[in-house]
């Protein structure tokens, strides 16, 4: 599987490389903002950190760039596509999924271990997950307050794109203690605890390595079916 | 059109102008002989910046020279921008603390946010990818709402510039005392990793190359702030706004980024942040170290602002800078590089063979100045030193043990002073994860960050007790070192190198200086014997308000190698049975103490005593338990003694406890503050080798009650406790006392 990880002028996306390159051993290439062609991928990557500084509003700046574009061709497409931390954050403003992200409650930056409930493991990034398994993952943001009116919730509920809560204790103020979304055709996920941070036992433990099996597993499958 | 209008040569003399810029009539007149003219309105601002305390170092400069610099693995000391130090297989790490206190005073979420941002610069500037950063943070007791803004604004300062940049902020320290109260002192520490073959230095070198300019236009931030910072804080401090820079820490991360791929360009000669006095310093200091001169065209300098003079382009310390020299005809290869980070480069001036920095603007030559004056021929100043009266006091004095009625309610005191409570505040704002290296997080003795594709690991550490260095500055620096050094070794590191944070009062106080002179002594001492060489640091002076000065703090920013980061421990204790061993002798300390100042509300008497000679006779044990694989956790005994000691050892569990028996006087046994000493914990199967090696005492075990008992010898219960409720107290402090 040919994965890409965008980056963005400020992105943390050696963080999320060196997960997929060096721990799950998959083929991943760095791919810039200014790219216009994503086809030769299997799979594209958002990472964390500050793009364009966070400025205007933490997204909002990216969601203009090239790769955008590319970017919504593939979630089109089908490919499995993730926004983790800041990724979540231009995805939401790509409107690639629906709601918004507001500041923490806090209005402080977050950084800690949380509790993460696998609500939905019936989706490409969760099947390799238990229902109601629960993760420990590192949050580290300031704008992970995620919101949405009460038309989107209830199909957010309906459709179970609500994959990932806050087990336990609201770090911050999320509504319905989202952690996690997919978009409604369930190939599109954004989350913001760091699943590539949980991915070696010295580092923040292995809870987020089957996030990442999962999206492998799938394709692998879907794959040879269709071979 | 300049905003300000200068004055003549002939009026700057008469008016004394100079003194507004931080210059005293001997420096002006040293000037005037140096230039065998009258110097200019720039020609004097260059002098104030490049004279001033932070740049010249004039009254520290025979204090610094006490410190052992070299050293076997020490690849670059003092007078770079960071110093470097060998770790093997032809890799080094670089690092280097610097304050930022005079601005986190006025403005403490730029003040510290470019704190950071300067650093990290002087970090990559060297060839280094930044991979952790660190802070030592004093302010005073959080009980004003003044003390509150600037404690919570210069925490969100370092993780607004930090966070943004992906450089994880791992560790560090923060102390409240009333003694910080108008003087915050917020000192930030950056390492970075290198090959020894991207090595890069500051230097101006082969007549003809192409001086370029990269990086944020320059704008009328920070003007002169080199002098402004060297010079005691007054009441009105609105006129000197500008001298507060602020920081883009996005741009930064670009310019890091652009300048770590310029490292491995063969264009690249020399490459200096410009820090403080900006432009000024980067030219002058850069032409000296090479032995070259510098000329410069100021028409070319990108400028944020329309009409800026050639005085405050010079003194701008506008953030995210840098100045490069490059080979001449590859100019444009570089400008492209920058450019691929929406960043400019531009060719502003030539390397010269006359040594003199020359600045050119709007066709006419404003100043002409040998760079070496303004460099390296500051005047140096031998201050008057006197040993303070307190100090004799002091130390005639006896040693107190303070009454003691009820131990329980003693320690949860002691767990909610500001201190020594849990500063999960803090650093939860940091984002310590970003790179995915951080091996011990922050809250145990020493941070650990692993090295990628090895299996080494760096620990790292800033401490210092200005209450100890206050009593006796002697003592106290060795303390601080010390304190430092145990850190690293707890965490499983073997100390490699010290950087070192120089903050006092005014040194044109006798008294105060004989605390620089006395401090440095001890340092010096220090890391002779432990081995660990001073690479490089900052000093910050005249830290007073209305003539009250601070605690004396030199801040030791220490960083040691992990050989194998399986050696990497922790402090908090792992499993019910593991045996714990107190190593190192109680005695009845308390000046300086946590329980001293609760007690009585103020420090007085002796400091703890430190012998050099056990201090590393145990350091030299524990690191070698620890390498042995019998070590489960590893503490040292600070502030609070050993029942904080042990009450922090349980925080980071899950439902552990403790049983332990203490000998002697029960208030010493709990809470002493001597030196030296290292809580450890150890699996039972490891006893009789652990004890082969370490001279420690077995004082009890760890338990699965959770609950922290304590008995003396004869069996008394001393104290009981839930761990949760200690936890309550140890973590809820800081919070409360914000809201």
């Amino acid at each position: 599987m040919r994965l890409a990880v965008i980056a963005f002028p400020g992105s943390n996306e050696a963080d999320m490389y060196s997960a997929l390159k060096d721990v799950l051993k998959e083929e991943v290439e760095i791919v810039n903002h200014e790219a216009e062609n994503l086809e030769g991928f299997d799979g594209i990557i958002l990472p964390g950190g500050a793009s364009y500084g966070d400025y205007l509003r933490p997204g909002a700046i990216a969601r203009h760039s090239k790769v955008i574009n590319e970017v919504k061709k593939a979630a089109e497409a089908g490919k499995p596509v993730i926004g983790v931390s800041n990724g979540f954050q231009v995805l939401l403003e790509a409107g690639l999924l629906p709601g918004a992200m507001k500041r923490n409650e806090s209005l402080e930056f977050i950084c800690r271990s949380v509790e993460v409930k696998v609500e939905n493991n019936e989706t490409l990034f969760t099947s390799e997950y238990e229902s109601n398994e629960v993760l420990s993952l590192q949050i580290a943001h300031g704008n992970g307050n995620y919101y949405c009116d009460d038309e989107t919730l209830d199909r957010l509920k309906e459709n179970k794109q609500i994959v990932f809560t806050y087990n336990g204790s609201n770090p911050n103020g999320s509504l319905e203690n989202i952690a996690g979304i997919t978009n409604e055709k369930g190939n599109v996920l954004g989350i913001m605890p760091h699943a590539e941070r949980a991915v070696e036992e010295l580092i923040g433990g292995t809870d987020g390595l089957k996030l990442f099996q999962s999206i492998v597993k799938n394709w692998r499958e879907a794959h040879v079916a269709n071979a | 059109m300049s905003l300000m209008l200068e004055k003549n040569p002939e009026q700057l003399k008469a008016e004394k102008v100079y003194k507004e810029m931080g210059l005293t009539d001997e420096e002006f007149a040293m000037i005037e002989k140096i230039l065998g003219r009258l110097p200019n309105y720039t020609e004097t601002g260059l002098f104030s910046g490049m004279w001033s305390e932070h740049c010249s170092y004039k009254s520290s400069k025979p204090i610094l020279r006490k410190f052992p610099t070299t050293g076997e693995k020490v690849l670059q000391g003092p007078g770079e921008g960071a110093g470097i130090v060998d770790i093997g297989d032809e890799q080094a790490v670089v690092f280097k603390i610097e304050s930022h206190n005079s601005p986190s005073a006025i403005e403490p979420y730029e003040g510290a946010a470019t704190g950071v941002g300067g650093i990290l610069r002087d970090v990559f500037s060297m060839g280094a990818r930044p991979i952790a950063a660190l802070n030592s943070l004093r302010f005073g007791e959080l009980d004003s709402p003044r003390v509150k803004y600037l404690f919570k604004e210069a925490v969100a300062g370092i993780a607004g510039y930090g966070n943004r940049i992906g450089v994880p902020t791992v560790g560090g320290e923060v102390q409240f005392d009333p003694a910080y109260e108008k003087n915050p002192l917020v000192n930030a520490m950056v390492v970075g990793l290198l090959d020894h073959k991207d090595i890069q230095k500051g230097q101006a070198r082969g007549i003809g190359n192409t001086v370029m300019y990269v990086g944020a236009p320059t704008g009328r931030d920070g003007i002169n702030g080199a002098s402004f910072s060297s010079a005691e804080l007054k009441d009105e401090p609105v006129e000197e706004r500008s001298a507060v820079q602020a920081g883009d820490p996005f741009l930064e991360k670009l310019l890091m980024e652009a300048c770590l791929e310029l490292v491995q360009s063969d264009a690249l000669i020399g490459i200096q942040d410009m820090g403080a006095a900006g432009l000024t310093s980067s030219s002058a200091e850069m032409a000296s170290k090479a032995g070259s001169g510098v000329e410069m065209n100021l028409d070319l300098v990108p400028q944020r602002e329309p009409g800026m003079s050639a005085y405050e382009m010079m003194l701008s310390e506008s953030q995210e800078r840098m100045l490069i020299v490059v080979k001449t005809g590859r100019e444009q290869e570089i400008t492209d590089l920058f450019a691929k980070y929406n960043l400019e480069a531009v060719a502003i001036g030539k390397v010269t063979d006359d040594k003199m920095l020359r600045l050119l603007h709007k066709g006419e030559v404003v100043a002409e100045v040998p760079a070496d004056a303004l460099a390296e021929d500051a005047p140096v100043y031998n201050k008057p030193s006197q040993e303070p009266a307190y100090f004799r006091e002091f130390q005639a004095m006896e040693n107190d043990i303070p009454a003691v009625n009820d131990y329980k309610e003693t320690l949860v005191k002691l767990l909610q002073q500001p201190t020594i409570a849990s500063k999960e505040w803090v650093y939860s704002q940091y984002d310590y994860m970003a790179g995915t290296n951080t091996v011990v997080a922050p809250g145990s003795d020493a941070a650990v960050v692993r090295i990628r594709g090895t299996r080494k690991g760096l620990a790292m550490t800033t401490d210092c007790n200005g209450r100890y260095v206050y009593l006796d500055p002697e003592t106290g620096g060795k303390i601080a070192v010390s304190e430092a050094a145990r850190n690293i070794v707890c965490s499983g590191g073997e100390p490699l190198a010290v950087t070192d944070n120089l903050n006092f009062g005014s040194p044109d106080n006798p008294e105060i200086f004989w605390q620089i002179d006395k401090s440095a002594d001890g340092i010096s001492e220090a890391c002779r014997k432990l081995n660990t060489p001073v690479i490089g640091g900052n000093v910050s002076l005249s830290n007073q308000y209305d003539g009250k000065a601070i605690y004396p703090t030199p801040t030791i920013g220490m960083v040691g190698l992990l050989k194998d980061i399986d050696h990497a421990t922790t402090q908090y204790f792992k499993e019910a049975g593991d045996l714990i061993y107190l190593l190192g002798e109680t005695k009845d300390e308390f000046g300086g103490s946590e329980l001293q100042k609760l007690t009585y509300g103020k420090i007085f008497g002796k400091a703890p005593e430190l012998d050099l000679d056990v201090e590393e006779k145990h350091q030299k044990q524990v690191l070698t338990a620890i390498r042995s694989g019998l070590v489960a956790s590893a503490h040292d005994l600070s502030e609070g003694g050993l029942a904080v000691a042990v009450a922090e050892s349980l925080m980071g569990t899950n439902g552990l406890g403790a049983n332990i028996e203490i000998s002697g006087n029960i208030v010493s046994a709990l809470f002493s503050e001597s030196q030296s000493r290292f809580l450890l914990s150890v699996k039972k199967e490891n006893q009789k080798e652990f004890e082969g090696l370490v001279d420690a005492k077995l004082l009890g075990e760890v338990t699965d009650t959770g609950v922290l008992q304590i008995t003396a010898e004869e069996k008394d219960t001393v104290l009981t406790e839930k761990v949760d409720v200690l936890r309550q107290a140890w973590k809820g402090a800081i919070p409360c006392l914000l809201k």
